[in-house]
């Protein structure tokens, strides 16, 4: 018997196709052929070029240069273009190693048919098989692009971005180049007395805020679910329809006009307090004032969501255990204490962790309603009601210190990870369930 | 005894209706205010009263004809965005969801899980990358870069959700189809997408309103005035002028959050049933 595999494999690891070619799938071939030439023309071409441009970020700057006698603007390497350049080469090269191995295990199955004494695939059977039992690939393919363009490269190169010095003033191209410093910002952000100080205020305020906030909103959307859900309350939908207004109203409106509500000085608020004769409030002004004033409109904006929700959950406790409860002789109370809270709880506990990720990345509400102020003096381009959010935002637009805000991201990341990838994990949608199946 | 029992009762609901009367005015305060505000004469933020002495129609008018202020022209830019983003965002992670829900392939779980990973990066870290990408493409200042990124986007906040969904369509009634010798994409077009009716909604209202608000990735992308979605817009009117034209911001606010809050009202359900799926325990 010949080995048809073993030829195939060698001659594909050669060349792309040539295993196919062997193989006689002679459409095939030429397609690998076709893209192993143009895959091989680019790589020599660029990859090289790319990889030192990864490794040193560039060698001269824009700078002026005496030539002749006359001094000439000579265009420099731009450390970020190249990094981003060199990224995209080296993914595209990535996707062309991918197609490599393909083609060579592609050779090798067929080579293992023919041994088998099979007659092979032919080109028409091959495109059958990708709409019949590889469909999903052809789903995700389009989707895929788009994710490794927009989300998944941006994601490496901000994380790289982490462990360079790119940051205003020094470190800006074109005019300066930017180099690897490993985990300089990291140890600056945590040990460096400026920004340590700033990092951990700003990050107990986050932890404080998220925790205040997810419990704010999610017992007040109960007790308000518990109260129309009551059975002496009636026109239940109509109350119901009201307050869930706050969620319908998009945030960044309610946020803009939240923000002038509160306004000291012109705000509504404050004028209503001065007609029953008390004084103005700081509501946005004064720390302490703005970061209860935060809270209490992510109350407002929150709570709806929450509140229907329960409603939903409420319906499916089951009215005997209320009935035995009566007949025991439970109080109100002791009813909700022991009845409906565990069974909320229960049904809900996912929903807690992901509503506490999101308020940690509550970026629409700081931002809009107080723009993280009031200021902070002792705090490094933040403000008092800033989360980690926002003052990476802050970081990258409006300061330059991209390294810093970077290093942010990704202690952002490994925070909310931690804490949600155990409850998505055990949640419904990633589980394999095949009860329904 | 049964008597007290019943004005206790009684009692306990008059409280529950003062609260639930408290909370609705609270929750009704704020909208109204801005609707009030926007019918005000004049232009500050200051008013000595709720109830407007004379309403005027004239900011609207104002908004619309105002040369500085562009809003007609942002208005339009942002319909036009939302629309296509919401049919190529709907589009692309309907895909993925059901690629994730109804094949079993090679690499499936780890691309779930990177999937997942990547949804739990602040969506702005990765601005300074597509700024320059974007640059690099010569699509800055254009709309087609923004509906790009809103688009490609979509299917890694929305995926796991519609997979949700999905999941809860009996595989039985796809399957049976196949042994009839319906192919993939007629099983997909004709079976699932009918069938899914509720999660398309979900996606297309998320994805129109994602587009419609933002004004994260706009304001990065969008650079000229002319091409400014009105998210941006109202941003720039709030912290340029704030007081100075107090009343047309709130006429500009109206306008914009009409049509996202009656979809909303009027798609509650679907919203709601979209987060419980993707999230509850089953």
């Amino acid at each position: 018997m010949k080995r048809y595999s073993k030829t195939a494999v060698i001659l594909s690891l050669l060349c792309m196709g040539l295993g196919q070619l062997y193989n006689r799938q002679f459409m095939k071939g030429i397609v690998f052929l076709a893209i192993h030439m143009v895959g091989l023309y680019y790589s020599i071409l660029y990859v090289p070029g790319a990889v030192r441009g990864l490794l040193t970020l560039g060698d001269h700057a824009a700078r002026m240069e005496l030539v002749g006698k006359i001094y000439q603007h000579l265009a420099g390497d731009h450390s970020i273009y190249l990094m981003i350049e060199g990224l995209i080469i080296l993914a595209l090269a990535v996707i062309y190693l991918g197609i490599y191995l393909l083609n060579i295990k592609d050779a090798h199955d067929a080579g293992r048919i023919r041994e088998s004494g099979k007659s092979i695939h032919t080109f028409r059977q091959d495109m059958y098989a990708l709409l019949d039992r590889k469909f999903a690939y052809l789903l995700l393919a389009l989707p895929a692009a788009g994710i490794l363009i927009f989300t998944v490269m941006p994601i490496i190169f901000m994380i790289l971005l982490a462990f360079t010095n790119y940051s205003a003033p020094d470190h800006i191209p074109p005019a300066k180049l930017v180099d690897w410093t490993g985990f300089q910002s990291f140890i600056d952000l945590l040990q460096l007395k400026t920004w340590s100080k700033t990092f951990y205020g700003v990050l107990i305020w986050t932890i404080i805020w998220a925790v205040l906030s997810t419990i704010t909103t999610y017992f007040s959307g109960i007790l308000i679910a518990l109260l129309i859900q009551r059975k002496g309350i009636r026109f239940k939908t109509m109350w119901r329809t009201i307050l869930i207004l706050p969620y319908a109203i998009p945030q960044i409106i309610s946020l803009l006009v939240m923000r002038n509500l509160f306004n000291g000085q012109f705000g509504p608020i404050n004028q209503y307090l001065s007609y029953f004769g008390l004084g103005k409030l700081p509501w946005l002004s004064d720390p302490v004032w703005a970061k209860a004033t935060v809270i209490a409109v992510n109350m407002w904006i929150g709570m709806p969501l929450t509140m229907v929700l329960m409603m939903g959950v409420l319906s499916t406790i089951p009215k005997e255990f209320y009935e035995a409860a009566e007949v025991d002789g439970a109080t109100g109370l002791q009813r909700f204490r022991f009845i409906t809270l565990p069974m909320i709880l229960f049904s809900t506990a996912p929903i807690l962790i992901i509503q506490f990720a999101g308020n940690f990345n509550n970026f629409n509400v700081i931002y809009l309603m107080t723009n993280g102020n009031p200021v902070q003096p002792d705090y490094q381009y933040a403000g008092s009601t800033d989360l980690l959010v926002t003052w990476l935002y802050k970081l990258t637009l409006e300061s330059s210190k991209f390294s810093t805000a970077s290093a942010i991201g990704i202690i952002i990341f490994l925070i909310i990870a931690s804490l949600s990838i155990g409850s998505y994990r055990r949640s419904r949608s990633f589980r394999e369930e095949d009860m329904f199946q | 005894m049964n008597g007290r029992r019943k004005r206790k009762s009684t009692l306990s609901n008059l409280l529950g209706y003062a609260i639930l009367i408290l909370i609705s005015l609270c929750t009704l305060y704020p909208a109204l205010w801005v609707v009030l505000s926007s019918l005000r004469e004049g232009s500050s933020l200051y008013s000595p009263d709720l109830i407007p002495r004379a309403s005027t129609l004239e900011h609207y008018r104002e908004l619309f004809e105002s040369r500085t202020l562009l809003f007609k022209r942002w208005y339009w830019n942002t319909v036009k965005i939302s629309v296509i983003s919401m049919v190529l965002g709907t589009l692309l992670t309907t895909l993925v969801a059901y690629a994730f829900s109804r094949f079993r392939f090679y690499g499936r779980r780890t691309s779930m899980s990177i999937l997942l990973s990547l949804s739990m990066f602040p969506g702005f870290m990765s601005m300074i990358a597509i700024y320059v990408l974007l640059l690099q493409m010569k699509l800055l200042d254009t709309h087609i870069a923004v509906i790009l990124v809103y688009a490609a986007g979509a299917p890694v906040f929305g995926a796991f959700v519609s997979k949700g969904i999905l999941d809860t369509i009996p595989r039985s009634i796809d399957e049976s189809a196949r042994m009839d010798g319906a192919s993939h994409l007629r099983v997909f077009v004709s079976i699932i997408l009918p069938l899914a009716r509720p999660m398309l909604t979900y996606l297309a209202l998320t994805n129109f309103v994602g587009a419609w608000v933002d004004f994260i990735f706009a304001r990065l992308i969008l650079r000229s005035k002319e091409q400014w979605t009105v998210a941006v817009g109202l941003w720039d009117m709030v912290s340029s002028y704030q007081n100075s034209n107090f009343t047309m911001f709130s006429a500009g606010a109206v306008l914009v959050a009409i049509p996202i809050t009656v979809l909303f009202m009027y798609l509650q359900r679907y919203l709601v049933g979209g987060l419980t799926s993707g999230a509850s325990k089953g």
